[in-house]
Formats: structure tokens, C-alpha cells, sequence
């Protein structure tokens, strides 16, 4: 036990104060998301996310956002199991056709008002993979979207610009 | 017994046998060997491998003119030898290999919804890749099916799928998925359970099939590279490199060195860093959440330093077609040496923290438990079969630079549970630092210090076989090449074709609250498995 102490003691704290090493700016988006989520979702916007055909990447990226050098909870932002429980839907991956009607249905699943987001080249635009026999590319061709994140994968940083110009009502930087 | 010393036994058995084999070659996909025989020897062929003990490793088929060419890859100690043969187009059948090889079961099953093949005997005859975005009777991988294929308006769920009922006083289903309850990849399983214990699995995958052997058709070779490395994002090094090592050889060349030396450094760069975040994610799975913030935490530095090297946090498209597409100055190697002096020291004193957890140990030991027999049956590769027995490591083969001038001893245990699979990724982080260690003495060893890359020379009709061993286990990647230098034929076969099933016997006999860790300990890939 304590040696899991002093180890913890050691590390200290990883989040960094505003991410202000890769963007000056983000601070300052981050209290603004904090301020929009605060004032529109009383504190919490809750976030399921659904690869609906992604090859993972994207994934690994999400789980970065929410690992202790990000720590997305703190502007507010979490993620969660249902899409009942979710104000945003956060896609990854060129629709697969196989992928199409659970997509649809965990949207509908959804309370309203509910925001898509879709996250990812091929999330924007159906990427390396298009459309196809297989794959119904964009997400926006299955359920609306009302902000695209471009990247391959979106970066964590990218990932959280995206949900704060979501807060913001514009598009994605 | 120097290599493939055992090739003339198999030969000689096959006669035994009598299966005509009509011609072999060991230049078509060096370093295997192929070998023709006729479509009738199918079964037979594999029924002697069988008795030799030789592991099978992947089945795919080609379209040429009219005829559906099936290949096999067999393996014994590192030494590779295809199977192939040709089958009238018509309606194409032939023998299963699955009663032999269970792990062939879903590869046979992929053919047959791709290409339309029937394997007789073979004991599962439903459908495995196709859900309902095409018809039964249509094949997308035959010449004859457009890209854009008929798809429905929309199209449904594969609702009707059918998995075997299980009856008794008390027993229950859990159906979980595809949309998974974490930020995971889609896949459906279904559990049978009674009480907490799991009585049997049933895992039906595809969901994230998006074409990827149809769309590389026609692709030029940077092209193919791109689209490897999205066969799996975790495994975006490996199998790019597999798929460039397939092209190279179709195209006759080899990368120069160093570009070898730097692609050797990358993939162990995406081992590290996959185990890390594995292992915090495993303890994770059993409320142990100092180390997913330990291990996230390292992964995050490690890909920030992958990010400032390559130009990308998980290094995709910098292996490409001829070598790669980033060089390492003195200043660099530098950075790297003191990295993994720390990780070294960062990775040991955590280790020996989770090594020292008697909450961890009681989750984590006899849970999972997969045999050696089970794994060998199988085929799987990488720490699952390492974890249960099974040496199987392509960098100890000498089958490609820059491993055929390192050496290094395979992680090996039978013990075969979550806990065991947990350690043999522990110690692979240190072997893989050492040969990264290795690798940066090599960068500066070398008198020319700018040979990255060479540009490919077209060579229509080539065809080549990639053999990489990812940090998932073996890849093995097949590249046929057109009239016009381009793509005919693309095949990837990732590790987790095997380890899926193994999953389904894993979990047998634990409690259904289990499953998250022990599916976590293996961690197969869906998108390099649904392709």
C-alpha cells in the first residue's frame, strides 16, 4: 500500500493546467465549454460513444481523452454506457452496412434534444473506405450530424475542440 | 536439421498418400514454399500436416480467370509452405479443413460467403462475415459482384441469425451487443449462463466488415499500404508492414536496411504501447484503477514521442511501399535510448506493484484458463499462445530484417489464465526495449545514414506473401498483382482469427462478471477480423 502511495505521490498531478503545452488557446475554450455545459446541461454533458465501423483507431484516441493527461471530466464531459443517459452521440468509422440499424437505433434511443458527432475522416467523409457494397460511408448518411471532427484519428486535442465548438455552435476548428 | 530439412517428410507422406503434387517452387512466395496439388488431395494434404504436428495458419482464395484458387499456409517451426489449388468456378467444393483444424471453422466460412466455395464435411454451415447487406447466393468477392454491390434501402439487422438454443431448469441467455457498453468495438455475444457460470459463449462477428479485400482490388501499392494500415488502427505498423513486405516481394525488392532497422522500432514502439494500455485496462477490469492511470498515463508519453518522431500518436502511413517515410538523426536515437532507459525503470517499479496486489492476484490468477492443447488446436499466436504454450514468434524465425540479426527469448508459459497472459505482455515490454536497444545500436553502426527507401519497380502478374509478427501475434498478408502493376487480390489475415475462438473457451466455467477481463487478456481485433 505504500508503495502505491509514494508511487502516486511521485507522478503527481498529469492533467495539464489547459493543455497550454500543445494550445494556448484551450484553456480558455475549456472554462467556455465549462460555462456553456454548466449554463445548457446543468453541469454534465454526457457523451455514448458508437464505432459503427471504425478500425479502432479513433477509439484509442477517445480513451486518451479520458486518460489522466486530459481528463475530459473536468470541463464536465463524460461518457456514458446508455444512449438513454447521453445529450451527444459520438460516431466513429464509415457506417458499415452491418452497423446501420443498430447506429440508427441507439440514435433513436436517444432523449431529446440530441447532438451526433461525427468523429474521424471516415466518420466525415467515409475515408480510406467510401461507399460500398459494404460500407454506407459518412455517418451523415445514415442519421443527421450536427458537427464533424476531421482527423485520422482526431488527436485528443482535436477530439475536445470539436466538443467545445459543438457547445459553441460552430464547426468543428 | 537445417531448414525445411522436413519438407521432404511431408512430401514423402504425401505419396504415401498418394497426393500428386505438381509442381513446388520456392521463389513464388518466398520464403515459402508453394505447392500445387489437385483439388480431390485437399483434405488428404491437410490430414498429413495434421499427423506431422505442422500448425495451419490461414486459407484465402483468388478469382482467376474463372477458376477460384484456394491457398494454405501450414507452418512448422518458422518454415512456411502454401497449398494450393484450382477449382472450376462453377460451384466450386471442396474438402473442409475445419474437422481437422478447428481454427480454420470461420476462414472456411468467410469463403463461402465470399466466394461461394462449399466446404463438405465442414460441421457450421451458416453464414459467418455476411449479414444481410447482400443476398444469399451473392459472393463480393467474385469478379463478377460491383463494388457498389445491391445493397438495400437499409439495411436491417441480422435478426434471424441462427444460434443454438440451450435448455434446462434454471440456464438463461445474456445477449450483449453489438453496441457495447464502453467505448469498444461492435461485436454481438451471446452468453448461456447458469447462475453466475458461463456454460457457453456464442460470438457473432462481422458487424464492421467494410470491404476491405473488394476496395483494395485496383489500388496502386502506396494505395494498398494505406488501407493495411486501417485494417486494424491498433495494429496500423504491423499490418502495413505485412502488406509492404507482401508487395516488395511480389515486386522483387528489399527495403534497404535502415528503413528495416526503423520499421523494426516502430512496430516495437506500437507493442509497447498496446501491452501498456492493455494491462492497465485489464487491472481496470477488476476495479483496480491505480494502474489504468499508471499505464495510461506511460502510453501517453510513449505516443506523444511517437507523434513528435513520425508525424502521427500511432505512426500510421509511415511505413510505406520501398522503406518509410521518416529517418532517425544522432540527436533522435539520443531521445529514444534515454525513453526507454525510463520506461524501463518507469514499467519495473509499476510491475513489481501489480506483481505484489493480492486483490489482483485473486482475480486475475486461474482466471480465464485457456489449455495448451486448446491453443495449439487453434493456431493462436502472440500472448495468447505464448500464454498456453505455444512459441510461436516471427521474430525468432529469421525470416526478415531487421530480426534476423537479433536474437531474443520468446515469453513462455502454459499456465495459460488472465494473470499469465498479463505477464508474458510484461515481459515482452522489456524484450522489446532491449531489442530497441538493439535496433538504435544498429541505426549507428551504419555508414549510410540516408537509405530509407527504394522505389518499387512494377512487375505485373507478381504475387507475394508477408510474414510479421505483431504485437497481437502472426500476420500473414498475400498480395497478387494485375497485368498493370496494380492490386488483384488482397488478403490480411490478422492474428485475432484465431484468438477469438479461443475466447469462446476461455470464458467457459467463469462467471459472466468475468467476461470484461477475460476478454480484455485477449483482446482480439473486430475490424482486423470483419475486414
Amino acid at each position: 500500500m505504500m508503495r502505491i502511495l509514494n508511487r502516486i505521490y511521485r507522478t503527481g498531478t498529469l492533467t495539464e493546467q489547459g493543455l497550454d503545452l500543445r494550445d494556448p488557446e484551450i484553456e480558455a475554450l475549456g472554462r467556455e465549454l465549462k460555462t456553456h455545459i454548466d449554463a445548457r446541461f446543468d453541469g454534465s454533458l454526457a457523451i455514448r460513444e458508437v464505432d459503427a465501423g471504425s478500425c479502432n483507431a479513433c477509439e484509442l484516441e477517445i480513451h486518451a481523452v479520458n486518460g489522466p493527461y486530459y481528463d475530459i471530466e473536468r470541463f464536465g464531459v463524460h461518457f456514458v454506457a446508455s444512449p438513454r443517459h447521453a445529450d451527444v452521440l459520438l460516431v466513429t468509422g464509415p457506417v458499415s452496412r452491418h452497423m446501420e440499424t443498430a447506429l440508427r437505433r441507439t440514435w433513436q434511443a436517444m432523449g431529446k434534444p440530441r447532438f451526433v458527432i461525427a468523429s474521424g475522416d471516415c466518420a466525415c467523409s467515409g475515408g480510406e473506405f467510401g461507399v460500398s457494397y459494404a460500407s454506407c460511408g459518412a455517418v451523415r448518411n445514415v442519421i443527421p450530424v450536427d458537427l464533424q471532427i476531421p482527423g485520422c484519428p482526431p488527436s485528443p486535442i482535436e477530439l475536445m475542440k470539436g466538443i467545445l465548438a459543438l457547445m459553441q455552435g460552430t464547426n468543428a476548428p | 536439421m537445417s531448414r525445411f530439412d522436413w519438407l521432404s517428410g511431408y512430401l514423402a507422406e504425401l505419396e504415401d498418400e498418394h497426393v500428386i503434387v505438381h509442381s513446388g517452387s520456392a521463389q513464388t512466395l518466398a520464403p515459402a514454399h508453394l505447392l500445387i496439388i489437385d483439388p480431390e488431395d485437399w483434405g488428404k494434404a491437410a490430414s498429413v500436416a495434421k499427423n506431422m504436428d505442422l500448425r495451419w495458419s490461414g486459407i484465402w482464395a483468388d478469382e482467376q480467370d474463372s477458376d477460384i484458387v484456394l491457398s494454405a499456409v501450414l507452418v512448422n517451426q518458422g518454415d512456411y509452405v502454401v497449398l494450393r489449388t484450382a477449382l472450376l468456378g462453377e460451384q466450386p467444393e471442396i474438402a473442409s479443413h475445419t474437422p481437422l483444424y478447428p481454427g480454420a471453422d470461420r476462414m472456411e466460412r468467410h469463403l463461402a460467403d465470399m466466394f461461394g466455395v462449399t466446404f463438405t464435411d465442414h460441421p457450421d454451415t451458416r453464414r459467418w462475415i455476411r449479414h444481410q447487406a447482400w443476398q444469399e447466393g451473392e459472393h463480393p468477392l467474385r469478379a463478377g459482384f460491383p463494388v457498389q454491390g445491391n445493397p438495400p434501402e437499409r439495411t436491417p439487422a441480422d435478426a434471424d441469425y441462427p444460434s443454438p438454443p440451450i435448455q434446462g431448469s434454471g440456464v438463461y441467455e445474456i445477449p450483449v451487443g453489438p453496441v457495447h457498453a464502453g467505448i469498444i468495438e461492435p461485436g454481438h455475444f451471446r452468453f448461456q449462463a447458469a447462475g453466475e457460470p458461463i456454460l457457453r459463449l456464442e460470438e457473432r462477428l462481422g458487424y464492421v466488415h467494410k470491404g476491405i479485400e473488394k476496395i483494395a482490388v485496383g489500388r496502386d501499392a502506396a494505395g494498398l499500404a494505406r488501407l493495411a494500415g486501417r485494417i486494424s488502427g491498433d495494429s496500423t505498423v504491423a499490418h502495413t508492414w505485412a502488406a509492404c513486405q507482401a508487395l516488395e516481394r511480389a515486386s522483387g525488392i528489399r527495403p534497404p536496411e535502415r528503413a528495416s532497422i526503423i520499421r523494426g522500432l516502430l512496430s516495437e514502439r506500437e507493442r509497447i504501447a498496446n501491452h501498456i494500455g492493455d494491462i492497465g485496462a485489464i487491472c481496470n477490469d477488476v476495479g483496480f484503477a491505480f494502474a489504468q492511470m499508471q499505464c495510461q498515463a506511460l502510453r501517453e508519453q510513449w505516443q506523444r514521442r511517437s507523434g513528435e518522431l513520425s508525424g502521427h500518436r500511432l505512426m500510421m502511413d509511415v511505413v510505406v511501399p520501398g522503406g518509410v517515410m521518416i529517418n532517425l538523426d544522432d540527436a533522435a536515437i539520443a531521445t529514444l535510448r534515454e525513453d526507454h532507459a525510463r520506461l524501463r525503470e518507469q514499467a519495473r517499479s509499476l510491475f513489481d506493484i501489480l506483481d505484489d496486489q493480492p486483490s489482483l492476484e485473486d482475480r486475475l490468477l486461474s482466471t480465464g484458463y485457456l489449455s495448451p492443447e486448446t491453443a495449439r488446436a487453434l493456431g493462436a499466436s502472440g500472448y495468447v499462445g505464448k500464454a498456453s504454450g505455444q512459441a510461436i514468434d516471427l521474430r525468432t524465425d529469421g525470416l526478415y530484417a531487421p530480426y534476423t540479426r537479433l536474437r531474443f527469448n520468446i515469453a513462455l508459459s502454459e499456465s495459460g489464465d488472465v494473470a499469465t497472459r498479463m505477464g508474458i505482455r510484461q515481459e515482452e515490454v522489456f524484450s522489446s526495449l532491449n531489442l530497441m536497444d538493439e535496433m538504435l545500436k544498429m541505426l549507428e553502426q551504419q555508414t549510410d545514414r540516408t537509405d530509407i527507401y527504394i522505389e518499387l519497380p512494377s512487375r505485373p502478374g507478381g504475387e507475394g506473401l508477408g510474414l510479421i509478427d505483431g504485437w497481437r501475434g502472426e500476420i500473414v498478408s498475400y498480395v497478387r498483382l494485375d497485368d498493370e502493376g496494380r492490386v488483384a487480390r488482397f488478403f490480411a489475415r490478422d492474428p485475432s482469427w484465431f484468438t477469438w475462438p479461443a475466447l469462446e473457451r476461455i470464458v467457459l466455467g467463469n462467471i459472466v462478471p468475468d467476461f470484461p477481463v477475460c476478454n480484455k487478456s485477449v483482446n482480439g481485433s473486430y475490424s482486423g477480423h470483419d475486414l
